[in-house]
């Protein structure tokens, strides 16, 4: 569903501040897979799901998405194959707009967008029902301006946004971490009732260990720009904090020791 | 006081004609959420190209047309210049609104261009505002509700709040208004921002156009300096507006009324100024420092008048 071959991102190039924060990253995703990424601060997690996203164009490499490739795609071209959840609940919803009229923005991603009416009638019955699975309330307040909800309560409608047209790939970014520990796993769990719903393919980075292991079939660890461990299956399912830290330890180690051995 | 009421009607029909400039300054600055200041070039564009063809003999509705596409075209560069040369927005309009000085000099051939109301058919003018008054039109006395002025430029003015409140509910009206107010999200829904932005500051300009050229037709001339300072009166009459009608329109269309009747209350409050005799070199000043004020009051309120936040919470 998703290929990301031998991809490549500097940031400020022959600057002070130059960045390399994809090494020649590759990942394959299969249909239905439920991948969780973890990996420390500036391990690269959010510029690999913003270069499948296109927020920028990439250095070298290519991007696939089920068969097309997107590489040179501008980002609102792709977005016809993505559902997007950002870490900043403000990032995802339109706040002077009503809850109604930001779900149908959402159904028309990917459409022509022509001058029929914004939102028809038998759509809001539509919308209604769907936000009746956010378990919030907010099928009672379709016109409500977004602006007026709390975080959680964005977050979970920014979901509901991402997945209202199915998409081919489900990118969430971190998108609990902003939210209180109740208010995180309320929307965590709303994830993984729609993403098991729609069989969605979905790439989600997390900073919580437990959350990575918890959801989803197969676990990605990054660092310095690259993917150094890929736990799936039976693996996957046995896994636990102590062994994954473990694991870190071993293969950052290696990657320690074979760095001092390049400085000699 | 005699004087004063005599001029009355002048400023609503002069508020009524900048109030849909305004309206052009309230899709850029509260609906796109940039300060286009192409505007101050676009308030002579479109009285300059309404002038020259009304002078060259065009029916006055197709200099209206024409005047209203020149603004699209002033908007379609300052667009391009953001967008596809990634300039930011407000040195992208500052650089149309100079070049548009000398577009605006060459439609002209002149600095300033007068026209005379009993040779042209002329749609709106200072002469047409007192309704008691038989009008003499093109040489035939007119007498009517219908010509007047005030009542023509009403008309246009709410014919132009309907077609932007169909267009702004339509799906490309709505993503329209999803770009200005979260780019990040118009573009995760597939939305072309730099496209909507283009286009945003197309219909802006467009109505400054429009604007514009009924203004040069009131006043029998368009000048080369008819625009200075443009965005400054667009910008009063939008937060007037807001401020008097903020809490009781809150309709789309509404607002947009709104907006026209700032337009219209700025106009006033500045003949009765003038009316007390002060020194009309100091308007311009007594403007930017009034607009300025209204534009800190939402800082300082957050600033210094901010409900103390509750200890303990995550922020």
């Amino acid at each position: 569903m998703l290929e990301i071959k031998n991809v490549y991102k500097t940031f400020n190039p022959g600057t002070v501040n130059e960045k390399q924060a994809l090494r020649g990253i590759s990942l394959t995703l299969e249909d239905g897979d439920f991948v969780t990424v973890i990996g420390g601060n500036g391990a690269g997690k959010s510029t690999m799901l913003n270069a499948v996203a296109g927020v920028w164009p990439v250095d070298e490499g290519q991007i696939i998405i089920d068969g097309v490739d997107v590489t040179k795609l501008s980002e609102h071209k792709r977005a016809a194959y993505l559902g997007r959840v950002f870490q900043d609940p403000m990032n995802g919803t339109a706040a002077t707009m009503g809850i109604e009229e930001n779900l149908a923005l959402a159904y028309r991603r990917g459409q022509h967008r022509t001058l029929r009416p914004g939102i028809r009638r038998k759509e809001r019955e539509e919308y209604r029902e769907l936000l009746k699975i956010l378990g919030l309330g907010l099928e009672d307040r379709l016109t409500s301006k977004v602006g007026l909800l709390s975080g959680g309560q964005r977050q979970a409608l920014t979901l509901l946004m991402a997945t209202l047209k199915k998409p081919k790939l489900l990118l969430l970014d971190e998108h609990t971490a902003a939210l209180d520990p109740k208010t995180a796993a309320k929307v965590l769990e709303t994830t993984e009732t729609i993403v098991n719903r729609d069989h969605l393919t979905t790439l989600m980075i997390t900073h919580n260990m437990r959350d990575a292991i918890a959801h989803g079939n197969r676990l990605i660890m990054m660092m310095e720009g690259k993917i150094i461990l890929d736990i799936r299956g039976e693996e996957k399912k046995k896994l636990t904090v102590e062994d994954l830290l473990h694991q870190f330890e071993v293969v950052s180690g290696e990657q320690f020791a074979s760095d001092k051995a390049i400085l000699g | 006081m005699e004087s004063l009421f005599a001029a009355l009607p002048g400023a609503v029909a002069q508020g009524l004609i900048w109030g849909i400039m305004a309206i052009g300054v309230y899709i850029t600055y509260r609906i796109l959420d940039v300060a286009d200041l192409t505007v101050d070039g676009t308030m002579c564009t479109g009285g300059a190209v309404c002038i020259m063809m009304l002078l060259n003999g065009y029916n006055v509705w197709v200099a209206l047309i024409a005047a209203t596409a020149a603004g699209m075209l002033a908007g379609l560069a300052t667009g391009l210049f953001h967008t596809f040369m990634g300039i930011p927005a407000i040195l992208a309009g500052i650089l149309t609104q100079l070049s548009l000085y000398s577009v605006n000099l060459k439609i002209m051939g002149k600095a300033n261009q007068a026209i005379n109301v009993d040779q042209c058919d002329l749609l709106v003018s200072l002469r047409f505002i007192k309704l008691s008054t038989t009008i003499e039109r093109a040489g035939n006395a007119v007498k009517g509700f219908f010509s007047n002025t005030i009542v023509i430029v009403a008309l246009i003015t709410v014919i132009v709040i309907f077609i932007l409140y169909w267009f702004f509910g339509t799906e490309l009206g709505c993503s329209l208004r999803a770009t200005g107010c979260n780019g990040n999200m118009a573009r995760a829904q597939g939305i072309n921002t730099n496209m909507n932005k283009v286009l945003g500051l197309m219909i802006s300009n467009g109505l400054v156009g429009l604007s514009s050229a009924l203004l040069a037709q009131y006043q029998g001339f368009a000048d080369v300096q008819m625009g200075r300072g443009a965005i400054v009166i667009g910008l009063a009459a939008v937060i007037i507006g807001e401020a008097v009608f903020g809490r009781i329109f809150h309709n789309f269309g509404f607002r947009l009324l709104g907006v026209v009747f700032g337009s219209i209350l700025y106009y006033l409050v500045l003949q009765i100024v003038i009316w007390r005799g002060i020194d009309t070199d100091l308007l311009k000043l007594l403007s930017a420092l009034v607009v300025a004020i209204f534009l800190a009051v939402p800082y300082w309120k957050g600033k210094y008048f901010s409900k103390p936040v509750k200890r303990g919470g995550n922020q």
